[in-house]
């Protein structure tokens, strides 16, 4: 622990968790004020993963910056990848040829199953169940392994260039990602029954951790966190990007807020996810997989902003360019960021267990925050 | 609202403001003064109601500063872009943090990275860094022999 | 198979002819101190490998498989490992009362291996008032949680010290209360005397719903107080990382394991006892053949396939739930199980009173 704070006046214990814990998964740090078991206050202390990506990417061309973009989400680096191309693709003013967009919608939402799974184990780890970890993991191996086929890397991916994906698709892939989808519906049960119906996990998240519609606005918080607020916020519906105009699915919505509408808001995503691939695998057109584009890209002056639906929520990327190689700033809107500005308020009152279930439920990914 | 409505109300009722030619949401640019209140107004004026507060943006233009507040209405599903022009020798700008909570979070990291000053914050302090840290890192004259990579 | 005192006699015996009787008594203490120690390490590395294996089972892996024959050895290894660092004491913490409280809660569990039968005739110490002991010994076990959690200056352990003071004290009522049903029906406090009065059939058969109500009482409690998941609020690992023995390490630490290990022995025993008949073999009323067989597994399997399978159900436990908050543990005690064991206590009584079990 880096700083002995002792106690407060009110004779309040005030705590360090992390920035080596085990819930925090990563390197956040959380100063809390307890009185008893009960939480008065929570403090995020960041900065401990702060690459200050931004900057670097100041110094980086528009090839090469994507690249970067990896290591921020890291659970979702395809969409991370996918949010930057677009906004290069946007200055550039280029069509992204129809395969490439089928093509780059998969990868997204075979990602956002991956990182939904991990989420899954994860937070019923924090809550205390071990064993679910396990079963997520084997069901991720299968996306990693596929993603590893066509990409050559299970997890900073680096695909999606400006202009396409970086290589056509590997020749298993179609069959590989089929037979994920058989098996996973096959398993998807499996996790409801292990951890869905349980009841002490039920317990542990109803009515814990409850955001109101309105806080989760003002929050600026995004993805699941605010759509189990009842906040229709998904980008795929209201701005879609590529071919998501195409696909049908429906937006996961619940109203309570609490800890478990966001778990419940998560499993409804997966099966929405899996239920986009299986649309798509087969629709695949023949065609170039990369527009033509030229090696060194230069932007117009301008400023171009894109937005996508990470597996956190809403990721912008905000390019302001001087019209030379390398962007004059690089802004990147990450949704883990605006998501863990509302943990103190919904973490008030509560016990540490519930702590540690809304930090569970918001799946906070640390570098995503810091950057 | 489309776009063109939103930024002829928008410099209407803001003296001093102008709409900005850009990508695909209309831009207003406008001055520090007044900015807290006018920030109220843009979240609570019916035709705008902006509540959502989805990114705060510092850029450093050598010779002023600009904040750039992307606002959306989620009930309207329009959105603004707000620029505003922060002095570079006296960077200072109101605190939003009152009227979108998010903002505590978002001008912290303005702060620590091109350190402008927001008044009426509940809690200005580094956010990223240690507070022992000199200079703000996203400064275009910022130089860090240790740290910084030269491409 | 022969009984344990005439073992200890005869030993004994041989001693006192070939020593001196000071020396022949202190030999003899020694004799017995390392066989205790050595029975308390077999167990702790035997459960430390069950649990190892049933929780791989449960979570699609393989577990130890390397060291020794199948990974049998692992658990050895481990604790060679742990017996070879170093044991630091933190600056700031109270030192005697740091080093003392593993010591502590290791020899609370060893106090209660006395009245444990493991076979017929196979008891070190059969006291007239053996539930009562048990009961009272196992109380201890917190103070040393407690002194473990002040004295090592560091908050998490504080915090998981006062959790488990709360959730040990308020589980022993139920827990006695669970044992108080199967007192009631069998009239005596003495283990020996509990397990004879099975004869004719289990407790658990025998005493209809309310011995079956109580066993879930007492299973439910026993993991509680011996802080396995889904009770390890103690040590909550993913929210006060490791709870009252976070400062602790090396040997310290493995005594704190080891203890907890035997603790769940301990229990897992005590639950044979009362509800499953101990060491009884399994009868059915008149068939007589059927029984004849059943008498002939050795009693000692009987006893220790009884507790293994109500340890396998407590792992169980703990790899497929997750954890109760902490305010739930406590409503759980004292608005459900304290309330329904107190009445279930009552419907025994009445069922003792009125003959109406087999």
């Amino acid at each position: 622990m880096l700083e002995e704070l002792g106690t407060t006046e009110q004779g309040d214990l005030i705590i360090n968790v992390g920035p080596q814990h085990p819930s925090t998964h990563g390197v956040l740090h959380l100063v809390i004020t307890l009185n008893g078991e009960t939480i008065k206050k929570v403090e995020p202390h960041l900065g401990y993963i702060h690459r200050s990506i931004e900057k670097m990417c100041e110094s980086l061309t528009y090839r090469q910056f994507i690249y970067v973009t990896s290591r921020m989400d890291y659970l979702s680096s395809h969409i991370n990848n996918h949010g930057c191309a677009l906004a290069v693709e946007q200055g550039m003013q280029v069509e992204v040829p129809l395969r490439a967009q089928y093509i780059r919608v998969i990868m997204d939402e075979l990602t956002r199953l991956a990182s939904h799974q991990l989420w899954w184990g994860a937070m019923a780890m924090d809550v205390g169940a071990i064993t679910p970890f396990f079963h997520a993991f084997r069901e991720r191996e299968m996306i990693n392994d596929i993603m590893e086929e066509t990409c050559g890397a299970r997890l900073t991916m680096n695909y999606m260039v400006p202009g396409g994906v970086a290589m056509d698709l590997h020749p298993n892939f179609r069959k590989g990602v089929k037979d994920f989808i058989r098996l996973f519906k096959s398993k998807f049960d499996e996790y409801d029954e292990l951890v869905t119906h349980n009841v002490i996990f039920r317990q542990r998240m109803e009515h814990v951790g409850i955001l109101s519609g309105q806080d989760a606005i003002s929050y600026g918080t995004s993805g699941p966190v605010a759509r189990a607020s009842g906040v229709s916020c998904d980008v795929r519906k209201w701005m879609p990007y590529d071919i998501y105009k195409q696909v049908e699915f429906t937006e996961a919505l619940e109203t309570a807020g609490d800890c478990f509408a966001r778990y419940l808001v998560r499993m409804h995503e997966m099966k929405q996810s899996l239920s986009i691939v299986e649309q798509l695998i087969d629709a695949i057109p023949e065609g170039d997989f990369q527009a033509k584009t030229k090696a060194v890209i230069k932007l117009p002056k301008g400023e171009f902003y894109s937005v996508v639906e990470t597996a956190r929520g809403e990721l912008g990327v905000y390019i302001i360019s001087e019209g030379g190689t390398t962007p004059y700033r690089i802004k990147f809107r990450s949704p883990g960021f605006s998501n863990l500005s509302a943990l103190d308020h919904m973490a008030r009152g509560g016990k540490i267990g519930d702590l540690v279930a809304i930090m569970g439920t918001l799946d906070l990914v640390i570098p995503d925050i810091d950057r | 609202m489309n776009a063109e409505e939103i930024k002829s109300s928008i410099t209407a009722v803001f003296a001093g403001s102008s709409a900005d030619e850009a990508g695909e949401w209309p831009v207003v640019a406008m001055d520090a003064e007044d900015w807290l209140n006018r920030a109220l107004l843009l979240r609570d004026t019916r035709e705008w109601l902006f509540d959502y507060l989805f990114c705060v943006t510092g850029i450093d233009w050598k010779t002023h500063f600009t904040v750039v507040f992307h606002l959306r209405s989620l009930k309207h599903r329009h959105s603004v872009v707000i620029k505003i022009q922060v002095d570079r020798d006296k960077p200072q700008l109101d605190s939003v943090s009152s009227v979108w909570r998010t903002a505590e979070f978002h001008e912290r990291e303005v702060y620590d990275l091109f350190g402008i000053r927001f008044s009426h914050h509940p809690d200005l302090r580094r956010l990223f860094l240690t507070e022992d840290w000199n200079g703000w890192p996203l400064r275009k004259d910022y130089e860090d022999p240790v740290n910084m990579i030269k491409l | 198979m022969p009984s344990l005192e005439e073992i200890s006699k005869s030993v004994h015996d041989l001693l006192t002819t070939a020593l001196p009787p000071v020396m022949a008594l202190l030999t003899g203490f020694l004799i017995a101190g390392l066989l205790v120690i050595g029975l308390f390490t077999v167990l702790g590395l035997v459960l430390v490998f069950m649990e190892r294996k049933v929780s791989a089972y449960m979570q699609i892996r393989v577990g130890p498989n390397r060291v020794g024959f199948k990974g049998t050895a692992q658990t050895l290894a481990d604790t060679l490992k742990l017996v070879l660092k170093e044991g630091l004491t933190p600056s700031g913490s109270d030192k005697f009362l740091f080093n003392l409280a593993p010591f502590l809660v290791l020899i609370t569990s060893m106090l209660l291996m006395a009245p444990i039968p493991f076979a017929r005739n196979f008891q070190m110490w059969d006291l007239n008032i053996g539930v009562l002991y048990i009961t009272a010994i196992s109380s201890i076990s917190v103070i040393g949680i407690l002194m473990a959690g002040w004295s090592s200056n560091n908050k998490y352990s504080l915090l998981g010290a006062m959790r488990s003071g709360a959730q040990i004290v308020s589980y022993e009522l139920s827990a006695g209360m669970a044992i108080l049903t199967v007192v009631v029906l069998s009239g005596s406090l003495k283990i020996s005397d509990i397990i004879l009065s099975q004869q004719n059939g289990w407790w658990i058969f025998k005493g209809h719903i309310p011995v079956i109500i109580s066993f879930v009482i007492f299973i439910i409690a026993v993991t509680a107080e011996t802080n396995r998941a889904p009770f390890d609020m103690a040590e909550a690992e993913s929210e006060l990382t490791a709870g009252f023995h976070t400062e602790y390490s090396g040997m310290k630490f493995a005594l704190f394991f080891l203890a907890e290990y035997v603790n769940i022995f301990i229990v897992c025993a005590i639950g044979a006892v009362l509800f499953l008949g101990g060491w009884m073999p399994f009868h059915i009323g008149s068939w007589g053949a059927f029984n004849r067989v059943m008498d002939y597994i050795p009693s000692s399997v009987w006893f220790m396939s009884k507790t293994f399978f109500l340890i396998f159900v407590i792992m169980w436990f703990r790899w497929t739930f997750p954890r109760l908050r902490i305010d739930q543990l406590l409503n759980l005690e004292w608005k459900y199980l304290l309330p329904i064991s107190l009445f279930n206590l009552l419907l025994v009584t009445l069922v003792a009173i009125m003959g109406w079990y087999f």
